[in-house]
């Protein structure tokens, strides 16, 4: 089970380490962490600290993608949930109690997009855009267009605080993804999600509850939304309605894209998601730390991008493996006819 | 055949391997002009690949092809096309949301002055499927028309682009008769104009009818190819199997079934199926026969609640239930093994384990997983008791021969155990020694208790297990035969008086 | 009886200018509520004609410039004395200011221009972005005073006329200073959050010892870095000197608080000088320069920058 998740996310372990590699060639400083003012610090932090709302985001998406849909509400929600947040503990009210809200706002919001799509036949892609663009105006009534500023040390800590030295924002989308990941893989959640995404009509006469399961994954990708919505806004001690989250949606499926998983639905992986999520911010990092006129930016996260889904495509992939092949004589070397038993011999992992 | 033929096709030692298996070894496959060339074997024996290593739709891992004498290399279907052979593979590959006449045009759209001609196009179509029976809107979407209309549509495209060799992989799986017999007359033009025809099916009858010699496979090898006129059907069953194998007959004791299980009284949904009644008994097998598009899949298909009925009532064990959705069917153990694999049946990127556990996982619930142990031994039993030929349990069922993914999907429903199972077209695309095994398995089944209903277009089959038959007719139940009555010709009679046999 | 109206009122008014206003009816066409300071700048236009007793026609045109044609459209149709504008692009004006003309409605542009013959409308009242960076860039030529000083720039939206403006403005005012360099220049998209993570990758990459001063093209991402600052371990406003534009509310309590050290406004009152604009045309005729620069006024620390918080956080920001 280990190794075999161990080799579904390689790929994404080898890009990793090229792009941080890549970040120590341009800031030879990068690896260094030290502790300082009771925090862990430096460069490597910072991306796992950074990548925290992407990756969160990358949770459920990579569940809604899985079914064969895409939710593009996620930037907005994460707007929404940042909003409900700042305006309760303005308005009076503790830190938990505005996290709760926030969530709740964010299930909600999962609630809406997943009956839309499970109910109502909607199509992912349109049902999802509605709150994209609705959401971010309910955020902005709920901010009054302005950067809702506040000051509550315990909602502030759930994005510039620390655990152990370890900044929260870590910890949560490592907890977060560890939970979701093992909630799908030792229930039958993922297998179940799997099957509709690779053929939602033989799934259906196998009997599976396509539409709870689908209601599922969109409140999963709704709730760890709002999660990173309350962190955005708790590290800037301030909802901004207009900016937070904004685009990454796009970051989210990129995210789950580098991961190795189809848009077309079926298998997918959380931590090779997640890896995806630090490899962008690994990107981030390196157009941040080389100095580069921010000009550039784009074409340089571009081409790093496209290098890493070329190496990724299946034909691509396929060379490789033909590569490999040739390498190896063995397989022409196999004896004449495998003998049935042989054959059917189960290989388990 | 002439006295000096000159092979148009000749395929010498071609290999092919895949992870953890060995699909084809050394074959060899040589095609005469104006011969039917049957390609014989149990599922699994490499029918498919060896044709989809021909034709580059898999990268053959040795062997050269020869077409008329001169060294060919096609890298995939396209090319093997522009060398003029045409295929029909065994999993139609045909653009369902695109209308009837793109789908036998595409790629060789008639153009003028630029753009598509799609009137052309359209009258061609028509012209084209007049030649197999079918009188049929071009301009419609392929989703719209049966499965075997598909098919048929394939079959028509393959013939228009293949120029010296046709391949078909069971072609006529999910045809009729008629339907049989008009693509054969089409095969014979084909083969008098010197064209040369590979066929692959598991309809024995259907060789001896069409081809003139036969290659069989076993295990990724070629065992022999025979002159048809020299065997007779037991001996290319012995080389398929490797032993011999006894005929199918009726068993004599339907006598005694059990309780009633399920009673439908004018159950029926407007547009598929006319109302019928239905008391179905513990122990027996209903079989149902008819035509295609008769309604024995739409029988199934509201029986099971995919589509709700509209009208009538049913009564389990007594008690009134609504069978609205196929979940509901699964908690009250019923079982469907649907018509269309492909699309009904399978998920694909599924393993195979995976995909025989998916119902009974459904049944109880996302957050009740299986244990490992239990799912292993259920997959290790069916796949024994079946006869699965596979590499490995944990390979997407997709990668399974056709026969054993239905296989895998007869043994996801067994393992529900559930009270009441519907097999439609149980032993489509099923090899002559596996046909025999489902058949007693059904046999089996019914002893044991279970309530059965069948739907199947092989009289023979129907004969051989049903404890009664419905034979349906244009979407209605037209007969119900009974104990001596059950004889091919009696279903044969009532499938073509239709009512006035009532 | 508009005039009626009119001379009473002129009779009590305090200044003859704002009677010629009085009783009129002017509509304004705003771009949305994308920002705090848009909110300030409708806040403020509704207070400048409500002290000015103009009957202020306001229309939220949601970022669209559909909206905002269909707007004027409806102004001229109501026959509105004057129409300002706050064009959400540059281009595609020139019909519908060709239709206020026809009708003899005077436009005044606020806050940006538009590619349109300058003919079609009467001004057009903005701030000089130019001139904002050059004022922060003189404040930080004046502070360091010859000192060496290593500068960290945080550029607006790559591409954006006031990202190009306010880094041209400042690189003039600190040209003949060579103590003064900028190490650093990236994009912190205007947001406080972008502001944040890029000081922070500045601080790692630089060192916050070798950081003198950040100079952001706004204020919100200088909130965002102060941030980065303090959670680096190091004191803004002293051992890195914050400077920035805009004079948001949040960046005055910095100042106050010691966090920050000066900030240009963008005074959100257009409108006052449109208004007065209007005043001396309807007065006497007057006409403007085709280009009303409004006041960029710097905010340091010898400001009551905790009084002006208060002041300006009820405006909308
Ligand atoms: N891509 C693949 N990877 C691994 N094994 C494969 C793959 N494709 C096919 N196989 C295996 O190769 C064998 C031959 O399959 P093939 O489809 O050619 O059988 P077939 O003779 O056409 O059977 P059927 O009559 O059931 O259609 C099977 O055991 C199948 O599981
Ligand atoms: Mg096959």
């Amino acid at each position: 089970m280990i190794g075999a998740t161990f080799r579904r996310v390689l790929p994404q372990l080898i890009i990793l380490c090229v792009v941080l590699l890549l970040n120590f060639a341009v800031f030879p400083g990068f690896f260094h962490i030290e502790f300082q003012n009771g925090r862990l610090f430096g460069n490597l932090i910072d991306v796992l600290n950074r990548g925290a709302p992407v990756a969160l985001l990358s949770i459920g998406m990579t569940l809604v993608i899985a079914t064969k849909g895409i939710d593009l509400s996620v930037g907005a929600v994460m707007a929404i949930a940042g909003a409900v947040a700042a305006s309760v503990v303005t308005g009076g009210g503790g830190w938990f109690t505005a996290l709760i809200a926030a969530l709740l706002a964010g299930l909600a919001a999962g609630l809406w997009n997943g009956v839309l799509v499970a109910f109502f036949r909607v199509q992912p892609i349109v049902a999802t855009l509605v709150l994209m663009v609705a959401g971010r105006g309910v955020a902005q009534l709920i901010t009054e267009g302005k950067i809702m500023t506040f000051l509550n040390e315990g909602l502030i800590h759930l994005g510039a605080g620390t655990i152990l030295g370890i900044p929260t924002p870590i910890v949560i989308w490592l907890a977060m993804g560890t939970l979701v990941t093992l909630v799908v893989r030792r229930t039958a959640l993922g297998m179940l999600i799997e099957a509709i995404g690779i053929n939602e009509t033989a799934s259906r006469l196998a009997g599976i509850n396509s539409r709870v399961l689908l209601v599922t994954v969109y409140l999963v990708s709704g709730f760890v939304a709002a999660l990173a919505g309350v962190i955005v806004a708790a590290d800037i001690k301030g909802a901004d309605a207009n900016n937070a989250g904004l685009w990454m949606e796009l970051d989210a499926i990129l995210a789950v894209v580098i991961g190795g998983n189809s848009l077309l639905g079926g298998r997918f992986s959380i931590v090779a998601s997640l890896l995806g999520a630090l490899i962008i911010q690994s990107v981030n990092s390196v157009i941040l730390l080389s100095g580069m006129p921010p000009e550039f930016n784009l074409v340089i996260k571009a081409l790093i991008i496209i290098v890493i889904l070329v190496i990724q495509s299946p034909t691509v992939k396929h060379r490789l493996y033909l590569l490999r092949a040739k390498a190896s004589s063995t397989v022409s070397d196999a004896p004449d006819v495998a003998p049935k038993a042989q054959l059917a011999k189960e290989t388990r992992s | 055949m002439r006295d000096q033929p000159k092979p148009v096709l000749r395929a010498r030692g071609i290999d092919k391997f895949f992870a953890g298996a060995i699909a084809l070894d050394k074959v060899d496959l040589t095609l005469y002009p104006g011969e039917v060339h049957a390609l014989l074997g149990e599922n699994g024996a490499g029918k498919s690949t060896l044709i989809k290593s021909l034709t580059g739709a898999y990268h053959r891992d040795g062997g050269t092809i020869e077409l008329d004498g001169t060294e060919i290399n096609p890298r995939g279907p396209v090319e093997s096309q522009k060398h003029g052979i045409g295929t029909v593979y065994q999993e139609v590959n045909l653009l369902e949301n695109m209308s009837v006449s793109d789908n036998l045009f595409l790629g060789w759209q008639p153009v003028k002055r630029g753009m598509l001609d799609h009137r052309q196009m359209h009258r061609r179509t028509r012209e084209i499927l007049k030649g197999y029976g079918l009188d049929i809107d071009p301009t419609q979407l392929l989703s719209s028309y049966s499965i075997a209309i598909q098919q048929v549509v394939a079959i028509a495209r393959a013939v228009e682009l293949s120029g010296k060799v046709l391949i078909l992989d069971e072609p006529t799986a999910s045809l009729d008769r008629e339907e049989i017999e008009l693509v054969f007359s089409v095969v014979r033009n084909l083969t008098a104009r010197g064209m040369a025809v590979v066929f692959i099916t598991h309809f024995l009858d259907q060789v001896f009818e069409i081809s003139d010699r036969a290659t069989v496979l076993r295990n990724g090898c070629v065992v022999g190819t025979r002159k048809l006129s020299d065997v007779s059907q037991g001996d290319i069953v012995e080389l398929m199997l490797g032993h011999h194998l006894e005929a199918t007959k009726r068993k004599a004791s339907h006598a005694s079934p059990g309780d009633t299980i399920l009673s439908l009284k004018g159950y029926g949904k407007r547009g598929m199926i006319a109302p019928f009644d239905l008391e179905l008994r513990k122990g027996e097998v209903v079989g149902l026969a008819g035509l295609l598009g008769s309604g024995r899949t739409e029988t199934c298909k509201v029986i099971f609640g995919v589509v709700s009925a509209d009208h009538g009532r049913a009564e389990l064990r007594g008690q009134p239930i609504r069978l609205n959705s196929p979940r509901i069917a699964l908690e009250k153990r019923f079982g469907l093994c649907p018509e269309d694999r492909k699309t009904d049946g399978i998920v694909g990127d599924l393993s195979v384990r995976e995909n025989i556990i998916l119902s009974l996982q459904a049944r109880q619930g996302w957050t009740r997983p299986l244990k490992r142990s239990r799912i292993n031994q259920i997959v290790d039993e069916y796949v024994k008791a079946l006869d699965i030929r596979l590499a490995s349990p944990n390979m997407p069922i997709r990668l399974l021969s056709g026969g054993n993914q239905q296989k895998a999907l007869l043994a996801r429903w067994l393992a529900t155990e559930p009270d009441i199972l519907i097999l439609d077209e149980p032993t489509r695309g099923i090899d002559v020694g596996a046909h025999a095994e489902i058949i007693s398995l059904i046999e089996r089944l019914r002893e044991q208790g279970m309530a059965l209903i069948v739907a199947s277009s092989e009289m023979e089959e129907l004969v051989a297990y049903s404890s009664r038959v419905l034979v349906l007719r244009d979407r209605r139940q037209v007969r119900e035969l009974g104990g001596e009555e059950i004889t091919t010709e009696r279903i044969v009679k009532s499938i073509s008086q239709g009512e006035s046999a009532a | 009886m508009k005039l009626k109206t009119a001379l009473l009122v002129s009779a009590v008014a305090l200044t003859p200018l704002g009677a010629w206003a009085a009783d009129k009816t002017v509509g304004f066409s705003q771009i949305g509520s994308e920002s705090g300071w848009r909110a300030a700048e409708t806040t403020v236009t509704k207070e400048q004609a409500t002290e000015r007793g103009i009957n202020l026609k306001f229309a939220d045109a949601q970022q669209k410039q559909e909206n905002q044609i269909k707007a004027l459209r409806g102004f001229i149709a109501q026959g509105v004395d004057a129409i300002l504008l706050a064009p959400v692009v540059a281009t595609g004006w020139d019909s519908v200011l060709e239709e206020a003309q026809d009708a003899e409605i005077p436009v005044i542009l606020l806050d940006r221009k538009v590619d349109a013959p300058d003919d079609l409308y009467m001004t057009a009242v903005t701030s000089d972005t130019v001139y904002e960076g050059e004022v922060a860039g003189k404040w930080l030529v004046d502070t360091v005073a010859g000192k060496d000083c290593s500068v960290v720039e945080l550029q607006g939206t790559t591409g954006s006329s006031p990202a190009i403006d306010r880094k041209a403005g400042f690189e003039k005012a600190i040209a003949d200073a060579s103590n003064i360099k900028i190490v650093r220049s990236q994009t912190g998209d205007f947001t406080r959050a972008q502001g944040k993570v890029v000081m922070e990758s500045f601080l790692k990459a630089e060192g916050a010892e070798n950081i003198c001063a950040l100079y952001a093209h706004n204020d919100d991402m200088a909130v965002g870095a102060i941030q980065a600052i303090k959670e680096a371990g190091a004191e803004p406003g002293k051992d890195i000197l914050v400077v920035a534009i805009d004079a948001v509310p949040d960046m005055h309590l910095a100042i106050a608080k010691g966090e920050a050290n000066a900030t240009v406004e963008l005074t959100p009152n257009m409108a006052g000088p449109a208004f007065d604009i209007l005043d001396a045309f309807w007065a006497d005729g007057t006409l403007p320069e085709k280009w009303v620069q409004t006041e960029s006024k710097l905010f340091t620390a010898e400001d009551d920058n905790q009084a002006i918080y208060d002041m300006k956080k009820g405006l909308g920001y």
